[in-house]
This record gives structure tokens, C-alpha cells and sequence, in this order.
């Protein structure tokens, strides 16, 4: 009996629990609204709008491939399962066109949709919630005022109980803090500003803090680089990789144009944020840089010295005339390829974004590992649709196993002072063979053309 | 130095750097003329030949890579006598204009076709992608290649060989 | 040399050339330019009477047809294959005429030693004057076959018929055309009429025919120039400066001559070559000489910014093109615009190549160029010799569009074979060398200010447009870039205004539609900042954008359809009948579409005197990124009578895709010190993601008419079609090419 009285006792408390639990996680739906007349919304609102929704980058997740603009539909595959991304164009079916502003507002600050479920994270509300009530109201008018799209997006596909949207809130708890955003009166105005954009709606350390078992970004770890989608995201604190240290102004122009002569072309899943930062305004820009410069902190003469050795290196090279080669003068494998297959664009001699970087400023050899340098090799980087663009054709039509690891070690070798990788066969393997899945985009927004809507595409061939 | 070569089922040895590209060797010493010059940087696809199956930019492609692989150009797929199906649906469709492109083109999609014999029109368009072609033939490539699609299932349920 | 030649030396002068035999034709060898091409060429002398097409440079009927006694056929064209399609054009009227299997015709193209002196293959001529003179030298020819058999069987003519290569008689007798022909039989003058076949009886013209050269191209038959390997040949690069003008100050050749395989380095002025046994080695070789080689500053380039604004600026002369004063009302409402389109390249998929021989003192020149003859005059002139001891030969190369680097190449490799007698000499230039020094079409700048009277019709039109000259092709060595380089450079001719029917830079200037008050003003820019020549339509490509842009405007001003308001102004049948099928086939409408959807509608007829063409097109215009795409397209096209409708169905999806290409991404790029846009990279086209889904080719039969020729007519109206159709779709008119996304954007806004 006394045991059935403990059961009974601890059912009653799990039960109460369950009842608290629900009680603290319940959110209320919002009433739904007729969708605005879009001729009444302030014209200037939407424009700056526009802007913020460039800056949230929501066009890249909120875009499938060959999809509408910002229809939803694309497949963001998380260690849970796979989550697609919504509808937010003002269709009231499939879209958000019944939802208010305070709604939006809602899901923006708290992470919960019109009808009161909780959000996955992979909609970074736990950056969003900075931004402000102005600010919102500027993304809402510009999201209704998009073309309406009556596309329906497919079910998620997460495993039990990642697919319990009520256990969001323990998450929640344990991992969000409610904004919004305020200043630190010991911060320039600028910092201020570039702490918001970049902490808020840029939600820059989304992908460039790693996360914990539970999806949530170490905060021990800020901007410390991770990787996302089988992409190797770069420390952007004090341990950037980059050979010549970032700054300000360098930062600023490679986030605008998509390329910075000493660091190269922006590629991979950094494509489509430098193409958005493309048509915002400069100030903002700006302020991004400056922020992230800051966080990276002054390079110490260590540091600087080494860029200082790799500009020299690359400068030589692109200033000696081309050495006489003669038949593989009994060379390993990796410098012949390097030579034959690389050299060509890569040695500098024409400048980015249209030629290949010399690889002594390059942050791939530097980093923890040769995932990036194996995506580009294997799948190459697809011209931009009628925009002039970096193109690197494919090499994985050709290239085996044992050739990229070569190639791949020689690289490291020669353009880096850091100490070999370890993993590079692994990585190799598993990316030619498929296990590591490397979603593909297009070079737009090397130039300041708006963004592609979705730049996720097929590899070249 | 001989670097051996496994080019349209034959195996030769080629008396040349291992550095250079596989596009001279197949011109220069092989003497064959599918490949073509266009850009030399892998970034109009006049090159394209396969690399077991695969399409590959032979204007990029040290030979050096090539040893113990089986390379195809266009005059693997057929001749004039004899044209191989994607051959002879680029002649059905007389999908050529000044032609400079098209065997290029043709390697790629049978790259594809071998993959994929179900490609759909969008998929042809998809896989063409990095192959340029100045005097705008595409609508009839796109439509040789889908000839060429339906010949080879054609053949393969007749239980010929592609 | 061919068996047929060698069998028919006929009583023309035959000389021995190192073991080739170069037939000299006893021909009036006339270096007549394509019109309006050619800046102050006089008009061609009118030999009396007027032959039809060709035939009046050269009236002899065994310049274009001759049958050896074994009855194989030979057709002579002074015209090139570009990829045009011309040779299976020319092959199908010279084997209707002539009542032969196609496949029994041999067709000997563009070469000076062999085939008539006809210009340029440009301007979509060839049907025109080629096709024209081989269709009566033909018929004629027929006929003189008929008349031979009569006299030989002592029957009417007129109870024989020509048949398969044989004339047969009422009993079924017949004699092979190789019976009939003696050696002077074709050495006549042609006739200025000719019994041509009556359409009824055509069996092959008129009716699509595969292409002669495409079994050759799908299997990797070499037929291209870049394909040609004759004995001991070599090959070779040359090193260009960083910019024009630019002179050769220092280079290093000893570390190149160290190198594997190379046979010499040419250094003559700021000429600057290698020559290799094998062509990579001299690839690897010219890099190595490049990074070594200093050059003086040369000419700066212009500031890139604002240069085509600028063009209004520059010295120029003024040109009148039209000038008409019909009275009528004044305009109630004015439309007023100003139009532009940047430099652009011909942008061939294979980089220009040639071949050239140096033998016993001739050189033969195997190239793809446009014009044979012109070209050799150039090349002779550079190496300081007799026209006579050049040869000129066309092979195939990669399509042109007009006039690309092909000339340059072939005088390149012309001054390169001269350093290593004997041995033939290939040269092809890398692909950064033929985006950057290949002449550009050039940048232009037009303002129309037309306005419309109370009952919506034009009633005054003035046009003024700015741009070089559209053709500076060689006639003369200072065309060349290799005869500009030489230690006495050659000087480019100084360009001259001229104002001729079909039109340079002024090509459809004057608009087709029947506007009482009318000035049409060329400023004529003598001053070339970038080096300009024929790119595929010459000026019709920029005024056919902005006559056709500005009818929209004027036509939403009026509320009228702008296929009606088309109409209104056109009287001739022709014009109206390839809009009405065009409007027709398409669906065309009124009815709004969905968001984000436009139509366009687009005419023009051909330097207002040759191919009719209209379009309508469909696009679709993604509103956030401004990226337009282009989703379907029915053209309709006169051209005259029909003689391979595939072929004209296939050049004209090629013109509208190639157009719109131009139109939606190409602009050269450049800063002070050099070309920028050097490859695929900084000069993106069109690629198959954003080719239309259908286009749809109608084309008018026109039996009985003058051929008008085909391969530029789409040229000028898809641009327009394109900027009509993102006025439908979203509201905002642009006005300056190319539409790439983000004018699009910038245009539309949020």
C-alpha cells in the first residue's frame, strides 16, 4: 500500500508538474486579422523594411530551390530531423497573412506563432528577440507587402520527442532571454549599432558560435566557428584564421561586395548574407564590421607579422615571372596537380573576385580542417545567373580519394605554417561518398546586385 | 616522359608532361578533335569529354590524374557511319549552329543520360548549365537531348547496349 | 588541290606553286563591300547589264558552276559557313536549278585562288547575292546543257527535260551532264534573265534539309580550323601588352628558348610570339614570356564612369539619315527618351585561330575570317608583298557574329609563319586575348522625341543617335593588331561618316512607320576609346531598342494595344502580315496577367529593306531580386522567298537567344588601364537556366520574292520585346542595356 501511495504521490507530482509545465508553456493564440491592404502601408516603412529583411538574411532559409520568394519549403536538417522553413508571404492559407503585427512582433520577440505554438530554434528568435518593436513593425510592413504565394510547405521531420513543440519551453528556459536589445552606454554609437544588427537580426553567431547537444549556441564559445551544413564556419573572434588580419574597413568591403582582395570571395552558405549585405545601407554595413572587428580584437604582433610574411609570400609570387617548368621533376602527386590543375587561377596574377586567390591569404588553409577546400574542389563554386561571378569548375569528376588528400596536404603545407590536418582522408571519404550531404550555392552577390533568392543549388556537374 | 592513356577503349602511352592538360593530349598527340578549346579555365564546358562516366573539363585536367581511368570523347560515341543515339538526335534535331560547342555539350548529356536515363527537361537544362553556347542553339539541345534520352530507353528496354 | 580542278585545267592560267596548283580565274575581281558596312567604300561599278546578285562582280557562269567531263559538279561562293547554315542553303538552290542530287553538288567556299571575290559574309547577305547569282548561273547553266543535248539529238530543246543530273529526251534517251560539257562551254557571260524553275516544280528549295555540315560536327570530323594539323606543323602564341598601344620595351627570351620544344620566339617591334612543336609547351611558354615582358603605358582607356553618357559629348559630325516635313497637326503629347547600349563582344565560344604557310614565297592563310579577299589585301599589305603571293582560304571556325578576332588571328600567324619557312604555323588566341582585343560592338546612345496628335497617331519623330562607326574591318593592314605592332606600325585608317540604304551605325535609324514630320541625325564619333567593329546588326541593335521602346510609350499614351498601335502606322502588306502572325501565334492579349508576368510586343524590318520580323514574348520579372527570365517567344519572319525554312527557323531561335543575352547580362568592363572583363567570369551570357521555355519560329512563305536573308533580323526587335515586356510586367520602363537583376530591382524598387 505505502508503495502505491509513493506511486500515487509521485504520479500526482508529475502530473501537477505536467499541469505546471503546461500552464508555464501555454501561449495563446492571437486572434487572426485580415490581411493589410498592402497601397496603405507606408511606402517608407516597407523600404526600410526591405533593408532590415536583408540584413535577417529571411530570404535564405525562408526560400526552397526554385521555390518563390519567401515561401518556404526548404529542408534545414538539424541533429533532430529535418525542419522546413515557412510560408511568410502574405498568402493567408499557407502564408502569414492573417497574422497582426502584434503576432508577428510575438514570434519575433518569443519565438511563438500566431496560434501559440512555440518555434523551433532553427528560427533564430533567440537572436531576433533584440531586434526592436520599430524595427519589427518596418519587416512586418515589408513582409506584407511581398507577393502572396499559395505554396504549402511539407510537415518537419523530426524523431519523438524533438517533434513535442510543448517541451520548446524548457528549452526556452533553459537557453532563451528575452530582449530587446539595450545599448551599452559604454559602447560607441556605432558598436551599439553593430551589436544589434549583428547579435539581432544577423544573427551572425547562428552559425558562427557552435552549439551544445541541445542546438543552443555555447556562450562560452561566442563567434568561436563551428560547422554548419557539412560547411566549415571560420572563427570570427579572436582566433579568425584569415593570414592578414581582419578589420574594420576590410570586414566592411567583404561583407558589401562579397570578396576582399586579401581574403577572397565570399562562398558556401556565406554567398547569399554578403549578397543581402549588398543593397542595405552602407552605415549598417559598417557597423556590422566594426562590431565583429571588435570582437576580434587588436591582432597582436604575432599575428601581424604573419600577415605581413603572407602578403609578402603572395606578392612575390604574383611579381617574379612564372618559374620554367619542366617535366614533374620528381614531385609528390599533390604539388603536380596543385601545379597543373590549381596554379593556373590561383597564382595570383589576376586579382579577386574574377581570379582565383593566391592561397597564402587563404582562411581555408588556415583553418581547423580542409572541408571548405574540399566542397570547392569537389563541387566547384557555379556561376552566378548573368552576374559576373567567381566560377571554379568542379574537380570531382576526376579527382579520387587519394589525389585530394594529396593535393589537400600539399596545400596546407605550402600556403600554411600551422600543423597538418588530421582529419582531411575522413572528410574526403565521407563527402565524395555522400555522407556528408554539402549544399551547393551559387556565386551571386559578388557584385551589389540584390540577392538570389535561393542561392541553394544543384552542383555543377 | 609517357604517361598511359585509356582513351575510347584504347590504351596508348603519350609522350608528354603528366602536367599537361588532358585537352592537348587528346588534340595534339592523339589527334582528336571532339574536345575543344574555349576558355582553358573550366568555365564554358567546350572541353567536356568523360572520366569513367563522369563529365569532366578535359582543358583542366592534368593527365597525370588520368592513369588507369577510361576517358571518352565523341568519337567514342559513334561516327558518321555509325552515329552513336546522342549523335544522331543532335542530327534529327540539327542542333548545331556554328557546332564549336556542341560536342561538349553532347558529352555532358551523355554523362547525364548514362546516370539518369530518366532525365526530365529540367534536369537536361540543370546538368548543361556550365556548358556555354554563343549562337543560342539551346532550345534544340535541349530537345536532342531528350531524343537522345528516349532512343537510349528505347535501346535499353530492346536490351541494346547504350 | 581537288581532282575536278586538276582534271578541267581549262585555258585560264595554271601556275605550279610548291607542288599545289593555284588556278588563277580570269574574274573581274571586284573587291565590293557589303553595304553600308564598309566606311567610304565606293558603290561597286554596275557592269552592264544588270546580272542579278553576285553576278554583276562576276558574270562568268564557270566562276560559280563547273562540271568536269566525269559530270561531278562543283559550286563556287565568294561566301563563308560561319555556322550559318549558308553552305546547305546554297547547295539546295544550285541543286534545284540545276536538277541534281544535293549530294552530288561539291561546294567550294571563300577562297582567293578559287572561288569569285563576294566581300564579306555579313549584313545576312549571302542568300541575298550569293544564293541570287548561283540560283541564275544555275539555271542558266541548265539551260545550256538543254540547248547542247538539242543540237547533239537535233531536237526542239523544248522536248527535253534536265533530270538527276542527266537531260532525257520524249523516248527515255539521255545524256550525263559530264557528256555535254566541253571545255569553254561555261565561259560565257551570264545572261541578265534566266529561266528559273517555277516554285511548283521545286524539289528541294523551299523544304527543310538537314545541314550539310552537321554530321561532320556531332562526330568530330575535323573541319574546323582550329581541327587543321598539316605536316611539321607548329604551333604558336602571341603575348599581347596589357593595353593598346602599349609598346614592347624589355622582355626575356633566353629563359623561354630553354624550354621544351620551342622552335623561336618572334619579337618584331611589339610583336611578340613563341612557336612550339606542341601546342601546350607553347601555351606554357607564352605565360612565362608574358610575366617577363615590359611595355610602355600605351594609350590609357577612357574612365569607365559615365563613358556612354559621355559619347553625346565627344567630337563628332553630324550625319543626316532622314529628313521628312509632311505638315499635319502639331503633337498634343510628347514622348522623349534617352537609350543606351554598352560595348559587347561577338564573344565566339573558340577563340580566333589560323593556320598560315610560308612556301616558296606564298603564304597561304587558312582562316575564319569574313572576308577572304579583303582579308588577303590586309595581310599583304602588312608583309610589304604582292597581293599574289597571299593566299586566303576560309575553314570553319567558331561562330562569329560579325567581325571577332579572326582577321587579327590570321595576320598574326601570317607574320609568325614568316619566321619559320616551311612550316605551317597554327595560331589560336587564348580566351582572355579574344575577350579583351577583339573589336567590340560599340557603345551607343540614342534620344527619340516623337509625339502623337489628338487621334493618337505620330505625327512628328526626331531621332539623334551617337556612335562610331560600326566597321572597321580590314581593306587595309592598320585594321590588323599585328600590322599596328610592328616596328613601323601600320595606322588605322581614319573612320569616315557615310550614310548609305542599309545603314552602319544608322542601321534602322529611320523608323518603318508612316510618320509625316520625320529627322533621323547620325553624330557620327570619328574618336574610337575602345576598339569597335561589326558585331551581328551593326546599329539596329540599339535603334530597333529604342524605336520599338518608344512605340510602347507612345502607344500606352494613346491607349491603344501596341500591337494595334503598330498597325495604325504601317501600310506596307509585308510588315503588317509577320505582326499579325506574331499577335496570332502568340495569343497576344490585353488581359492583365498574374503578378510579376509581362508581354512584349517588338517589329522591324531588317536595315528597312530586308527580313521582316516580329516578336511577342512573355517574361517573368522576380520581383525581389530583379531577375527577369524570359519564359516563351513566337517570332514571325519574311524573308523572302524560302529556301531552308529549318534553317531560318534555326538562326532565328539562335538571334533571339543570342540577343537576349546581350540584352539581359553583357556589357564590357573596363578601367583606364585595360579590358576587365577577360572571360566568362566578368562577362557573363546567357546559360541554360535561364533559356526560355519554347520559342516558336513562324515563317512567311514568300514564293516567287527576293531572298532577304535572315541571320541578324531578330537582332534588334528582342531587345525592345524584352523592355516592353518588363514595362507590362511591372510598370517601369529601362532604357539602358543590359537588365541585369539589379537594374531590375533598382528600377521596381521594393
Amino acid at each position: 500500500m505505502r508503495a502505491l501511495r509513493i506511486i500515487a504521490g509521485l504520479a500526482t507530482i508529475v502530473v501537477v508538474a505536467a499541469a505546471a509545465f503546461v500552464a508555464y508553456a501555454w501561449r495563446s493564440a492571437i486572434d487572426p486579422v485580415e490581411p493589410p491592404v498592402q497601397a496603405n502601408i507606408d511606402r517608407a516603412l516597407v523600404a526600410r523594411g526591405a533593408d532590415l529583411a536583408a540584413i535577417g538574411n529571411c530570404n535564405v532559409c525562408h526560400t526552397a530551390p526554385g521555390g518563390q520568394p519567401f515561401a518556404g519549403g526548404l529542408g534545414i536538417p538539424t541533429p533532430f530531423g529535418t525542419i522546413y522553413s515557412t510560408n511568410i508571404t502574405p498568402d493567408p492559407e499557407n502564408g502569414i497573412g492573417h497574422w497582426s503585427e502584434a503576432a508577428f512582433i510575438r514570434a519575433m520577440r518569443e519565438g511563438v506563432d500566431r496560434e501559440g505554438r512555440h518555434l523551433y530554434p532553427a528560427f533564430p528568435y533567440d537572436h531576433y528577440t533584440l531586434v526592436s518593436n520599430e524595427d519589427n513593425r518596418a519587416i512586418y510592413a515589408f513582409l506584407m507587402t511581398r507577393k502572396a504565394v499559395s505554396a504549402r510547405i511539407p510537415a518537419n521531420e523530426l524523431s519523438f520527442p524533438f517533434n513535442i513543440r510543448m517541451l520548446l519551453a524548457g528549452w526556452k528556459a533553459l537557453y532563451f532571454r528575452e530582449g530587446p536589445f539595450q545599448p551599452d552606454p559604454n559602447r560607441s554609437a556605432e558598436l551599439n549599432r553593430g551589436y544589434y544588427l549583428t547579435e539581432g537580426l544577423s544573427h551572425c553567431g547562428a552559425c558562427h558560435t557552435p552549439r551544445n547537444r541541445l542546438g543552443a549556441e555555447k556562450k562560452g564559445e561566442y563567434l568561436a566557428g563551428a560547422e554548419v551544413e557539412n560547411w566549415t564556419v571560420y572563427p570570427i573572434n579572436a582566433n579568425s584564421p584569415a593570414p592578414v588580419p581582419w578589420n574594420a574597413d576590410s570586414l566592411a568591403i567583404y561583407l558589401r561586395h562579397g570578396w576582399h582582395e586579401q581574403h577572397g570571395a565570399s562562398r558556401g552558405s556565406m554567398a547569399p548574407v554578403t549578397a543581402n549585405l549588398g543593397s542595405v545601407p552602407e552605415e549598417d554595413v559598417k557597423a556590422i564590421a566594426a562590431y565583429v572587428a571588435d570582437v576580434m580584437g587588436t591582432p597582436n604582433q604575432e599575428r601581424i607579422s604573419r600577415g605581413e610574411a603572407a602578403l609578402a609570400a603572395a606578392r612575390k609570387e604574383s611579381e617574379t615571372p612564372l618559374a620554367v617548368r619542366t617535366a614533374a621533376n620528381g614531385n609528390g602527386v599533390g604539388e603536380a596537380i596543385f601545379v597543373s590543375a590549381c596554379q593556373g587561377c590561383h597564382d595570383g596574377r589576376r586579382p579577386v573576385p574574377f581570379g582565383g586567390l593566391n592561397l597564402h591569404l587563404s582562411s581555408a588553409v588556415n583553418a581547423a580542417n580542409a572541408q571548405n577546400i574540399i566542397n570547392v574542389t569537389l563541387f566547384g563554386l557555379p556561376a552566378a545567373r548573368g552576374e559576373p561571378s567567381a566560377i571554379m569548375p568542379a574537380y570531382r569528376g576526376v579527382l579520387n580519394a587519394d589525389q585530394l588528400v594529396a593535393l589537400l596536404d600539399y596545400m596546407r603545407k605550402r600556403f600554411s605554417d600551422k600543423p597538418a590536418w588530421t582529419d582531411t582522408r575522413e572528410r574526403v571519404v565521407a563527402t565524395m561518398n555522400g555522407q556528408r550531404e554539402v549544399p551547393i550555392y551559387r556565386m551571386d552577390g559578388t557584385t551589389q546586385a540584390p540577392p538570389e533568392t535561393s542561392m541553394r543549388t544543384a552542383p555543377w556537374p | 616522359m609517357a604517361v598511359t592513356l585509356t582513351v575510347n577503349g584504347k590504351t596508348q602511352q603519350v609522350d608528354a608532361d603528366p602536367e599537361t592538360p588532358l585537352l592537348y593530349v587528346l588534340r595534339d598527340h592523339l589527334e582528336l578533335n571532339g574536345a575543344k578549346y574555349g576558355c582553358g579555365i573550366g568555365q564554358c564546358g567546350a572541353c567536356t569529354v568523360m572520366v569513367d562516366g563522369e563529365a569532366v573539363l578535359s582543358c583542366v585536367t592534368p593527365v597525370l590524374l588520368l592513369e588507369g581511368r577510361r576517358v571518352t570523347t565523341i568519337e567514342g560515341l559513334g561516327t558518321r557511319e555509325r552515329p552513336g543515339p546522342i549523335q544522331q538526335a543532335f542530327i534529327d534535331e540539327q542542333a548545331a549552329q556554328c557546332g564549336y560547342c556542341i560536342p561538349g555539350m553532347m558529352m555532358r548529356a551523355q554523362a547525364l543520360l548514362q546516370a539518369n536515363p530518366s532525365a526530365d527537361e529540367a534536369a537536361i537544362r540543370a546538368a548543361l548549365e556550365p556548358n556555354l553556347c554563343r549562337c543560342g542553339t539551346h532550345m534544340r539541345i535541349i530537345k536532342a537531348v531528350m531524343r537522345a534520352g528516349e532512343a537510349m530507353r528505347q535501346n535499353s528496354r530492346g536490351g541494346g547496349a547504350i | 588541290m581537288t581532282r575536278s580542278d586538276v582534271k578541267n585545267p581549262t585555258r585560264r592560267g595554271v601556275l605550279a606553286a610548291g607542288g599545289s596548283l593555284v588556278v588563277s580565274f580570269a574574274m573581274l575581281s571586284q573587291a565590293f563591300s557589303q553595304e553600308g558596312e564598309v566606311q567610304g567604300t565606293a558603290p561597286p561599278a554596275q557592269p552592264k547589264p544588270k546580272l542579278p546578285g553576285s553576278l554583276s562582280g562576276d558574270p562568268f557562269l564557270d566562276a560559280w558552276i563547273r562540271i568536269d567531263a566525269g559530270g561531278e559538279i562543283s559550286v563556287f561562293t565568294g561566301k563563308a559557313e560561319l555556322g550559318q547554315g549558308v553552305k546547305t542553303a546554297l547547295i539546295q538552290i544550285a541543286a534545284e536549278e540545276l536538277e541534281v542530287d544535293p549530294a552530288s553538288i561539291r561546294l567550294i567556299t571563300a577562297d582567293t585562288d578559287r572561288t569569285p571575290d563576294e566581300g564579306y559574309t555579313a549584313g545576312s547577305q549571302s542568300i541575298q547575292n550569293s544564293g541570287t547569282a548561283i540560283r541564275h548561273a544555275a539555271a542558266q547553266v541548265r539551260e545550256i546543257l538543254l540547248a547542247q543535248a538539242a543540237a547533239r539529238w537535233q531536237v526542239p530543246a523544248d522536248q527535253l527535260r534536265a533530270e538527276n543530273g542527266r537531260v532525257i529526251r520524249a523516248d527515255g534517251q539521255a545524256l550525263d551532264y559530264g557528256s555535254l560539257v566541253s571545255a569553254e562551254i561555261l565561259h560565257v557571260e551570264a545572261a541578265p534573265q534566266s529561266r528559273l524553275k517555277p516554285r511548283d516544280r521545286f524539289r528541294i528549295m523551299g523544304k527543310p534539309m538537314p545541314r550539310v555540315d552537321i554530321p561532320a560536327k556531332v562526330t568530330g570530323t575535323p573541319i574546323y580550323v582550329q581541327d587543321m594539323r598539316l605536316p611539321g606543323m607548329v604551333h604558336a602564341r602571341v603575348v599581347r601588352p596589357p593595353r593598346p598601344g602599349a609598346t614592347l620595351m624589355d622582355v626575356d627570351t633566353a629563359t623561354v628558348e630553354r624550354m621544351p620544344g620551342i622552335v623561336t620566339i618572334v619579337r618584331n617591334g611589339s610583336f611578340l610570339a613563341v612557336v612550339a612543336e606542341r601546342e601546350f609547351q607553347a601555351i606554357r611558354a607564352m605565360r612565362v614570356l608574358a610575366s617577363s615582358a615590359r611595355w610602355s603605358e600605351g594609350a590609357r582607356l577612357p574612365s569607365p564612369d559615365s563613358l556612354i553618357q559621355s559619347l553625346k559629348t565627344m567630337p563628332s559630325e553630324q550625319g543626316v539619315v532622314a529628313e521628312k516635313k509632311g505638315g499635319g497637326a502639331p503633337g498634343s503629347r510628347t514622348f522623349q527618351a534617352t537609350f543606351t547600349r554598352p560595348y559587347q563582344i561577338h564573344g565566339s565560344i573558340g577563340p580566333s585561330c589560323a593556320v598560315a604557310h610560308l612556301e616558296n614565297g606564298t603564304t597561304t592563310v587558312w582562316s575564319h575570317t569574313q572576308g577572304a579577299y579583303p582579308d588577303r589585301a590586309a595581310i599583304s599589305e602588312m608583309l610589304g608583298i604582292p597581293p599574289e603571293q597571299v593566299r586566303v582560304i576560309h575553314v570553319e571556325g567558331s561562330g562569329c557574329y560579325g567581325h571577332n578576332g579572326a582577321d587579327d588571328a590570321a595576320a598574326d600567324a601570317a607574320l609568325i609563319a614568316q619566321a619559320v619557312p616551311g612550316r605551317p604555323v597554327r595560331l589560336q588566341w587564348m580566351r582572355e586575348q579574344e575577350h579583351a582585343w577583339e573589336p567590340y560592338g560599340p557603345a551607343m546612345l540614342t534620344e527619340v522625341r516623337a509625339s502623337l496628335d489628338q487621334t493618337g497617331k505620330i505625327v512628328e519623330w526626331n531621332y539623334d543617335l551617337w556612335s562610331n562607326t560600326h566597321t572597321t574591318r580590314p581593306g587595309p593592314a592598320g585594321s590588323l593588331i599585328a600590322a599596328r605592332s610592328l616596328p613601323t606600325p601600320f595606322e588605322a585608317p581614319p573612320a569616315k561618316l557615310s550614310i548609305t540604304p542599309s545603314g552602319n551605325g544608322d542601321r534602322n535609324a529611320v523608323p518603318l512607320y508612316a510618320i509625316p514630320n520625320m529627322r533621323v541625325i547620325w553624330h557620327f564619333l570619328p574618336e574610337m576609346p575602345l576598339r569597335v567593329s561589326a558585331l551581328r546588326a551593326l546599329g539596329a541593335y540599339a535603334n530597333v531598342f529604342a524605336i520599338e521602346s518608344a512605340m510602347d510609350e507612345l502607344a500606352l499614351m494613346a491607349d491603344a494595344d501596341p500591337v494595334e498601335f503598330r498597325l495604325r502606322h504601317l501600310e506596307d502588306p509585308r510588315a503588317r502580315a509577320v505582326i499579325e502572325s506574331a499577335a496570332e501565334g502568340f495569343g497576344w492579349s490585353r488581359d492583365p496577367l498574374p503578378e510579376g508576368r509581362g508581354r512584349g510586343f517588338a517589329f522591324a524590318r531588317y536595315k528597312n529593306l530586308a527580313a521582316y520580323l516580329a516578336m511577342a514574348l512573355e517574361l517573368t520579372v522576380e520581383r525581389e531580386s530583379g531577375r527577369t527570365r524570359i519564359t516563351r517567344v513566337t517570332a514571325a519572319i519574311d524573308s523572302g522567298e524560302v529556301v531552308n525554312p529549318d534553317g531560318i527557323r534555326n538562326q532565328t531561335e539562335g538571334g533571339i537567344i543570342q540577343s537576349a543575352s546581350w540584352t539581359l547580362y553583357e556589357a564590357v568592363t573596363f578601367e583606364e588601364t585595360g579590358i576587365t572583363s577577360i572571360d566568362w567570369a566578368s562577362y557573363p551570357i546567357m546559360r541554360f537556366g535561364a533559356v526560355p521555355d519554347k520559342i516558336d519560329v513562324r515563317i512567311m512563305d514568300r514564293p516567287g520574292q527576293p531572298f532577304l536573308g535572315t541571320g541578324e533580323a531578330a537582332q534588334g526587335p528582342t531587345p525592345a520585346a524584352i523592355a516592353n515586356a518588363i514595362r507590362n510586367a511591372t510598370g517601369k520602363r529601362l532604357y539602358d542595356i543590359p537588365f541585369r537583376a539589379e537594374k531590375v530591382k533598382a528600377a521596381i524598387g521594393v
